[in-house]
């Protein structure tokens, strides 16, 4: 049926949207800017990696291994770090990413350090990718249309009004920021049991970055604007692949570009659904109606 | 063997120092964390290399095309993105993500033009060690950290006693004032990103003669980050000791534990900080006002 390129991209899109879903959860949402991402996916992978290989656990208790253990450190990580404003938390979840790649690098006779973790089953076929993608966005998107949806963007507008009215602001921070590393623990598992061979480098920061980029891309607020926006930006420099090195020059022009053009993203606070689509057509209608009444 | 390590620590130290000062120049004003500052950097240790190789011109004047450099592509950023995002009024992350656009743009634009390779100025500086009562200290290090101090204490005059100084300071306490008083507030902005640039350059070039020189070189900027962070966010004398901090720690941790470990040390020491003061060692507290 489909190529094993197209199957691969496919299933990569796939991974990439769990651990987006995450940071759109909780940079869109709830406001706070996580570079620690990469790291909870390298937990999940490793986790998750040696579970299935050394201990030849089933891959769904592999999987669940790898996300319960990036919760338990997102939680006591969040607990040591959220009270903290704005860039220092920033700051803060970077150290801890790197560090993660340090400690991995350094425990080479659990992790294979900086040779990598070699010979991990080759569990995630397309249609788990899929099916396990299709599901984390539904969940977060039942999560958003929550009680606790609303709270996470009470704390992102207004913290100290949410305060006053009686939310407790570290409560939904702290849930924001495990759920976003439970997404990422998860995203890394799958990778881990695609790929069948993982090093720390593949979990730095750059990775982390990528992650906000695309969710500030597809739009804050918007978990389908950070869906579209992680096929788009994954599979362009697909696309692109026969220019080689010259695409990632195009793809920080066309991040510099895109937030210089279009500063609210590509769906900033808005979802994608038929009444929006609607509401859309009817607006660009009237505003050609009133340009021709013009003229 | 422990004040060698020290020495060691303080010369890696002062070229933090150097760039963090720059980057938290910048967050004083605009409150954002620009993260091309690094790259910065490294784009100033290429036009040096450059100016050597291709042009042949003297190295001394190679650095100081480097400086200039720098400088104008640091100020040429806040002209073609920041200061239209600013205009917008948009968020203060939207900065941070163009810059980290900017980031991956320089960084690409090198990899593409020049290549991947790691290179070097070749020996420029004789790597020659004077010894002073059991320590040793290198030449380039020497040289390294006199730069780097008549450089601060020159930004800290700048700073500290001149008209543009106060203009800097205006600015970086409230802008809407500092504008309605008569601060061209754009045109300090320029100048601090002129002023930031200018200082990277010259860590790249110092950092090209310690090191290597390759595309991605800018990512030491992330220990310039951390020190930031550590020294207090927009406080320059913050910066400097906590790049000093950081350089030194990471120092005796190589000598002492574990050199592969000495990342895992640096955080440690900022969550340590954070917890202690949340807005680091000489940061102001920043309360919400509701």
């Amino acid at each position: 049926m489909l190529s094993s390129y197209a199957q691969g991209l496919i299933i990569l899109v796939c991974i990439n949207v769990i651990a987006v879903t995450g940071v759109s959860l909780l940079t869109g949402f709830t406001g706070l800017f996580s570079f620690g991402n990469a790291g909870f996916m390298a937990l999940g992978a490793y986790v998750s990696a040696i579970a299935s290989v050394e201990l030849h656990a089933p891959f769904l208790v592999s999987l669940v291994a790898g996300v319960l253990v990036a919760a338990i450190i997102g939680f006591g990580l969040g607990r040591l770090t959220l009270g903290l404003r704005g860039d220092y938390f920033l700051i803060a979840t970077l150290g801890f990413g790197q560090v993660v790649q340090v400690l991995i690098e350094f425990f080479d006779k659990v992790t294979g350090g900086a040779r990598g973790f070699a010979n991990i089953p080759p569990k995630t076929t397309l249609w788990i990718a899929v099916v396990l993608a299709v599901g984390s966005v539904a969940v977060a998107a039942n999560l958003i249309h929550s009680k606790f949806g609303r709270n996470f963007t009470a704390v992102r507008e207004q913290e100290v009004a949410a305060e006053a009215v009686g939310i407790d602001t570290f409560r939904f921070k702290q849930m924001a920021f495990v759920l976003s590393a439970m997404f990422a623990g998860f995203a890394g598992g799958l990778f881990a049991h695609y790929y069948m061979y993982i090093v720390p480098k593949m979990f730095d920061i750059n990775e982390s970055a990528l992650f906000t980029i695309t969710v500030v891309v597809g739009g804050l607020a918007s978990l389908s604007g950070s869906v579209i926006s992680c096929v788009v930006l994954t599979l362009l420099p697909e696309l692109f692949r026969s220019l080689a090195s010259y695409r990632m020059l195009f793809y920080g022009m066309a991040v510099v570009a895109i937030i210089l053009i279009r500063p609210s993203g590509l769906m900033g606070y808005h979802e994608l659904s038929f009444g929006w689509i609607r509401e859309r057509m009817r607006a660009k209608r009237g505003k050609t109606a009133s340009k021709e009444r013009k003229t | 063997m422990f004040l060698q390590q020290v020495v060691n620590g303080l010369s890696v130290g002062s070229v933090y120092a150097l760039i963090a000062s720059g980057y938290s120049l910048i967050y004083s004003l605009l409150g954002f964390s620009n993260w091309a500052h690094g790259d910065i950097a490294m784009v100033g240790a290429y036009i040096a290399l450059i100016a050597q190789t291709s042009g042949h011109v003297p190295f001394w004047l190679a650095v100081v095309l480097a400086i200039a450099g720098a400088g104008c592509v640091s100020m040429l950023s806040d002209m073609v993105a920041y200061r239209r995002i600013r205009n917008n009024h948009s968020p203060k992350m939207f900065l941070m993500i163009a810059a980290m656009g900017l980031s991956i743009t320089l960084q690409n634009l090198i990899m593409v033009t020049v290549g991947p390779r790691f290179r070097t100025y070749g020996d420029v500086i004789p790597v020659r060690s004077i010894r002073l009562g059991g320590i040793s200290l290198g030449v380039l290090d020497l040289l390294t950290m006199g730069i780097i101090v008549v450089a601060l204490v020159a930004l800290g005059l700048l700073i500290g006693r001149t008209k543009f100084g106060l203009g800097v300071r205006a600015a970086s306490s409230n802008m809407v004032t500092a504008s309605v008083l008569g601060v061209d507030v754009n045109l300090y902005i320029r100048l601090v990103f002129l002023l930031a640039g200018v200082f990277a350059g010259m860590a790249g070039v110092l950092l090209g003669l310690k090191y290597n020189i390759y595309p991605t070189m800018g990512s030491i900027a992330l220990k310039a980050f951390i020190a930031c962070v550590v020294g207090g966010l927009g406080s320059v004398p913050g910066a400097i000791l906590g790049g000093v901090t950081i350089g030194v720690m990471e120092a005796l941790v190589g000598g002492f534990i574990s050199s592969g470990l000495r990342d895992a040390f640096t955080f440690a020491l900022l969550i340590a900080i954070l917890l202690v003061r949340p807005s680091g060692l000489l940061g102001k507290n920043i309360v919400d006002k509701a």
